[in-house]
């Protein structure tokens, strides 16, 4: 781990801030345990990710240009998030690449922004979290994180560390779970076929945890698994990696 | 009608790429790419010695359904061809095509075989044929059609051996492109017989329930009597 | 072929329900990926060849109308004739008048996409020229009535069962009164009878993989041979291809070949690469007497110099759909129009217009596979993101879509309002979550809450139980 400490901010997402504080919570913990000072700037919103993908370029502008204005005097901007992640490092250059007075701004705060476990791995070097959690845990890799970010053995890594856990891998880890953003609402039939293989996928496995690097899609499996009577808790990498077995998993109150 | 649209067509893709007519030296360098190609990216796989080339060609070909029969010259062809007719059941009649490449072969030691030259009829059970090369990196066969090579004997009967010489195996589909230029020994390229075929195996189709049935419309069999010429 | 992409909805949600099409779609999933994962690990340098074959794709795109009209030279050197086609009515004209031309009354066909996207075939049999199509998959569905599902297994969602059913339907009038029941028997029936068709055909039409402009060859790939027995039987082949298909060298030709069978079926290589050049020559003794190829524009020119001009490197592989968690959910008949799947959802509205296509590029969660396996790099989700932004831009993107998503960003662009807005909203569903944590039913989320519970929140949002444990930072 690097000795001088680093000046993080914390991109929660929209998710996690509304749905799932304790993922922000599990995050904080683990960059400071990781030699970084966190800030949570409070004018961050959302992304742009559903504007941006609806079609609506402008507004997806308008929230990239307060994303970067937030968050663009940290050393790094951290995100417990394949896809809100990606759409900042991969997406926000693109998007304002015809936008002179935007672009080089764009392109520094996407140089620096990561995914939760990716910058623990690949950029503090962390080896070891330190933390205990009883569980055999299936990961579903988010496909944001995994195809536009390269994250696949970070989590993995990681996790290997974490005492008392044990983690299996999908039959078809490269399928997308259905979430989608806003094509789960869009295309409801289509998103719970593939939800529906997803969590035949995690049953299979005999797994009693499903953990992932994306709410979006933890809550998609949380909400299919649960209709459907399944005990397998649900839960995001960082609560895991951060040792909180306190909160009860996702969508994980009386039956 | 179509020569307006010829030019509406080029007009049109000129117009999208923002220039007129490619000239000059722009020009020069796309008819030097023309004239005198150059190979891409080619695979490791089947760059090794001629007879590691040979013997990675009966691998691949044998990995797709081929049958391979070695044998030490043209003089054992007939019997190999009896031989496979009678391990399969087949009637003792071929249908071989009428290439000088097959006249050494002497298939008057096997008198019960009944040769015939010419083009495939319907009827033909098997056809017997030379082949131009073959490519160790698929498995792969080269024909061409000529006046002594009808195209029809690959495809019609439902049985097709090929006499293929250990020289004719080369490593990769460019060293073949290189081969068939060269072949009339002229100065520029020889011209592109009418058809040229690359034949990977015998038949196969998956469209019924993705399994895979042999035949589908052109040979059940594909057989190679592969004849050591002791030639790189 | 009339489009109906516009009926995505209902036609992938009764695709949903049909047991037999979700059979055939596992099939799809599992064969398909399976063996093209093991035929690529096979060859270790088959990414750096997908930047090769991108790299010549790119050089025709930028030169194509010098490859066309090279091409076109060697075609006519050869003896055979170029006929540009601007659109899909000038090409049906063109081809009828060919037939015509030798009095044919039947044509056999090989595989084409492109005669998929003209009609070709109800034109042909309205003006007295009888099509019959004889890649199997291609020849079944001819049978049956219907387009193709999937561009490279046309018959994919087609059961064993249906196939008999369609058999003995249409077979009795070749003396076929029993009803085949094994795979094997099937094969060979159509196998007999359109063995017959060959022979008999006046005309036969082809595709084209490629077009090679150093040699004036037009290259098909196929596994069967019905390619080979079409063109080389009858009077007079007829190949139709599209502009894009051309290409300089048969070096280049090898090199997208290494992609192309890898990519579609797992194949080290297609059974059948065959190059055609020209009519048969004085002395062969057999081949088509005469050699026309007809080149289809309809669109292409313009987008060749487009932004979306990525497209044209597709060599029609299939690997975008059989890697598509959609396609692999609702199949190919559902997008509607010739080309399914992820490149048909980013090429059809191209040709039917986003309005009628609107649907397609929407139907998907961007989650990259299509990109990932595509041989050619094509990248399919920006491209339909692009499709998107057109539609919002012509108010094509439903009202409610466009208010939902102007809402939010309304709300997310001024952070003092979306801190109440979320707290509010938090409160509430928490509320709704009680006990339990998860909410059945939710007004306006129906999408979800059909199928799925909808995790509840925890009652604060992080954002403000973190500045109350430590205060405002940054």
């Amino acid at each position: 781990m690097a000795d001088s400490p680093v000046n993080v901010g914390l991109f929660v997402t929209c998710l996690v801030d509304l749905f799932r504080p304790s993922v922000g919570f599990a995050t904080v913990k683990l960059l400071e345990d990781a030699g970084c000072i966190v800030h949570v700037p409070d004018t961050q919103t959302c992304c742009g990710q559903p504007a941006y993908n609806s079609g609506s370029r402008n507004d997806a502008k308008d929230l990239g240009r307060n994303v970067i204005a937030a968050f663009q005097d940290f050393d790094y901007v951290v995100a417990p998030s394949g896809s809100c992640a990606a759409m900042i490092r991969e997406h926000y250059p693109r998007l304002f690449a015809d936008d002179p007075a935007m672009a080089d701004k764009a392109k520094r705060v996407a140089d620096k922004t990561f995914e939760l476990t990716s910058f623990l791995a690949d950029v503090r070097k962390v080896t070891s979290v330190g933390a205990k959690f009883n569980a055999v845990a299936a990961y579903h890799d988010s496909c944001s994180g995994l195809r536009e970010l390269g994250v696949r053995e970070q989590p993995r890594y990681l996790l290997a560390s974490v005492e008392g856990l044990e983690v299996k891998d999908l039959e078809k880890g490269d399928a997308c779970c259905g979430f989608g953003g806003t094509f789960c609402v869009k295309y409801p039939e289509i998103s719970d076929e593939m939800v529906t293989r997803k969590t035949s996928d995690i049953t299979a496995t005999g797994a009693d945890t499903v953990l992932a690097g994306d709410l979006g899609c933890l809550m998609n499996i949380a909400g299919k698994l649960k209709r459907d009577g399944s005990n397998i808790a649900v839960r995001h990498v960082a609560e895991v990696l951060a040792g909180d077995d306190g909160t009860p998993p996702i969508a994980g109150g009386e039956r | 009608m179509t020569s307006s649209s010829r030019q509406a067509i080029l007009d049109g893709i000129r117009r999208g790429l923002g220039r007129g007519p490619v000239d000059g030296a722009d020009k020069a360098a796309l008819e030097a790419r023309m004239t005198a190609p150059k190979a891409n990216l080619i695979p490791a796989r089947a760059q090794i010695p001629h007879g590691e080339q040979v013997d990675l060609f009966v691998r691949m070909a044998e990995a797709v359904e081929t049958t391979v029969d070695r044998v030490d010259g043209l003089d054992a062809v007939p019997g190999a061809v009896a031989d496979y007719l009678a391990a399969n059941n087949l009637p003792s009649e071929i249908r071989a095509a009428p290439d000088p490449a097959l006249d050494a072969i002497p298939w008057q030691d096997r008198p019960l075989l009944t040769v015939e030259k010419g083009r495939a009829e319907n009827a033909d059970a098997t056809s017997v044929t030379p082949a131009f090369a073959a490519v160790a990196e698929s498995g792969t066969l080269v024909l061409h059609s000529g006046p002594d090579n009808p195209t029809t004997l690959n495809f019609m009967p439902e049985n097709h051996i090929v006499v293929l010489k250990t020289s004719q195996v080369t490593g990769t589909y460019e060293e073949v492109w290189s081969r068939l230029r060269a072949r009339d020994g002229g100065d520029g390229p020889a011209p592109m017989p009418r058809t040229v075929n690359m034949i990977t195996g015998p038949s196969r189709t998956a469209d019924i329930a993705q399994q895979l049935y042999m035949g589908a419309h052109g040979p059940r069999r594909l057989h190679i009597v592969l004849v050591d010429d002791g030639q790189e | 072929m009339k489009a109906t992409a516009h009926d995505f909805k209902n036609a992938a949600s009764k695709a949903l329900k049909d047991d037999n099409l979700r059979q055939a779609l596992h099939r799809v999933e599992t064969g398909f990926a399976g063996n093209r994962a093991a035929a690529i690990s096979r060859l270790p340098e088959f990414h750096d060849l997908r930047d090769e074959g991108v790299a010549i794709k790119m050089h025709v795109l930028d030169h194509l109308d010098y490859y066309l009209e090279r091409f076109e030279q060697k075609v006519i050197e050869t003896g055979g004739q170029v006929h540009w086609c601007t659109t899909p009515k000038e090409a049906r004209d063109t081809i009828l008048e060919l037939c015509r031309s030798v009095d044919a009354k039947t044509c056999t066909k090989g595989k084409s996409m492109i005669a998929e996207e003209i009609a070709l075939n109800p034109f042909l049999e309205e003006n007295g020229v009888l099509p019959i199509e004889t890649d199997l998959g291609e020849y079944i569905i001819q049978l049956a009535d219907e387009p193709p599902s999937h561009i490279i297994g046309p018959a994919v969602h087609k059961t064993k069962d249906q196939i008999s059913d369609l058999f003995f339907e249409h077979h009795q009038k070749y003396g076929k009164t029993e009803r085949q029941s094994d795979g094997r028997m099937l094969v060979n029936e159509a196998r007999e009878i359109l063995r017959q068709k060959y022979i008999d055909a006046d005309v036969g039409i082809t595709g084209a993989n490629f077009l090679i402009a150093e040699t004036g060859s037009t290259v098909i790939v196929t596994n069967e041979g019905n390619g080979d027995l079409t063109q080389s039987l009858p009077k007079m082949h007829i190949v139709i291809a599209s502009l894009e298909k051309v290409i300089p060298t048969m070096e280049d030709a090898s090199t997208i070949l290494r992609l192309l069978a890898r990519s579609a079926t797992g194949q080290e290589f297609s059974v059948y690469t065959t190059f055609s050049t020209g009519p048969r020559r004085d002395d062969d003794l057999d081949g088509p007497g005469s050699f026309h190829v007809v080149l289809l524009d309809n669109g292409r020119s313009k987008l060749a110099g487009s932004e979306d001009r990525e497209l044209l490197r597709c060599i029609r592989c299939g690997a975008c759909m059989n890697h598509c968690p959609v396609y692999h959910a609702v199949g190919g008949h559902a997008y509607g129009w010739v080309y399914p799947g992820p490149i048909g959802a980013a090429l059809d509205p191209h040709f039917i217009g986003i309005e009628e296509a609107r649907h397609l590029p929407n139907a998907s969660t961007f989650c990259g596979r299509c990109e990932d396996v595509c041989p050619m790099r094509i990248p399919l989700p920006s491209i339909l993101r692009r499709w998107r932004e057109r539609a919002f831009e012509s108010n094509v993107t439903p009202p409610a879509e466009r208010f939902g998503v102007g809402a939010w960003a309304w709300l997310a662009k001024h952070p003092a309002f979306y801190r109440v807005g979320t707290r509010l909203a938090v409160r509430g569903l928490s509320l709704l979550g009680g006990r339990r944590k998860r909410i059945a039913k939710l007004p306006l989320a129906g999408g979800w809450t059909a199928t799925r519970d909808l995790p509840a929140p925890a009652g604060q949002t992080f954002q403000d139980q973190w500045r109350r444990q430590r205060g405002r930072s940054a």
